[in-house]
């Protein structure tokens, strides 16, 4: 079962320091314009975990907060200012673990050029439907 | 190249309390607008919430990356999992994280340069001792710095 995608952004530099904020990882290289030009970047990038939590939300407003029983995120391509990321996923598998129906999902936070900024797998219980 | 001989080595454990002011905010700074989160009076925590963690890490916890001994320069993060063995835990729940080193291995790049693979694991129990959650970390030092 596929999942209805779901668009975020553009993201602005303040979402990328609202998350620095909330989270407390303060790498100036997400908000030092002066910095990450110096790092050799062309201006600041977004946090990974950012863009990995707004693929949870994405996932928690489909099944759920209280449902997640796993969450998992590998890192691909940097997410820049102005990008519009598509969170996309599907239901891979539906099983009875721990006396509740489960569900793994296959998950993919894509920029507007394509580029796969994030591949995700997560479990959630299955509640309804 | 990180000390191998850090795999196995612990941090300090410290206590993290779970605040519904630090959820709002969090799921606000992820784009949720979920009523289960800035609704509910005792919300579950985000599946990526333990991050805050860092707020709660007592200033020792920062001799496991020197022990670790990894250039910070060439550091990306490259995976990161969050595990609920009965659900996220809720505002009020006064938890207690430990990490540790799990493994350190090696691959070569495809970019030329070795590039080594740190995996912590930082385990969140309740009072009673039971574990309620368990995040895991993978740290990737580049063959040469990421620009």
């Amino acid at each position: 079962m596929t999942l209805p995608d779901k668009q975020y952004g553009p993201l602005t530099r303040t979402d990328f320091v609202r998350y620095q904020g909330a989270s407390g990882d303060f790498n100036p290289i997400h908000h030092d314009e002066a910095f990450a030009k110096s790092a050799g970047f062309p201006t600041v990038f977004s946090v990974g975990m950012l863009q990995a939590g707004i693929l949870a939300s994405y996932c928690t407003d489909q099944f759920g907060a209280d449902n997640v029983r796993r969450f998992k995120v590998q890192f691909r391509e940097q997410v820049w200012p102005d990008d519009v990321l598509t969170c996309s996923g599907a239901v891979v598998k539906e099983y009875e673990a721990d006396g509740e129906r489960r569900v793994d999902l296959e998950l993919t936070v894509t920029r507007q050029t394509g580029g796969v900024a994030i591949r995700g797998e997560a479990t959630f219980a299955a509640t309804g439907a | 190249m990180a000390n191998k001989e850090a795999v196995g080595k612990q941090g300090p454990s410290f206590d993290m309390a779970v605040e519904r002011g630090k959820i709002r905010e969090f799921a606000r700074a992820t784009m949720s607008a979920n009523p289960d989160y800035l609704a509910d009076e005792h919300p579950p925590v985000p599946p990526t919430f333990l991050t805050t963690s860092s707020f709660w890490t007592p200033p020792e916890a920062a001799a496991l990356w020197k022990e670790i001994d990894i250039d910070l320069r060439r550091l990306l993060h490259g995976e990161q999992e969050y595990v609920f063995p009965k659900g996220p835990p809720r505002a009020g729940t006064k938890l207690t994280a430990q990490s540790r080193v799990e493994s350190i291995y090696e691959k070569e790049g495809k970019r030329g340069g070795t590039m080594t693979f740190v995996v912590t694991v930082t385990d969140f129990t309740d009072d009673a001792g039971e574990l309620v959650a368990q995040a895991r970390s993978t740290a990737i030092e580049t063959g040469r710095p990421p620009a």
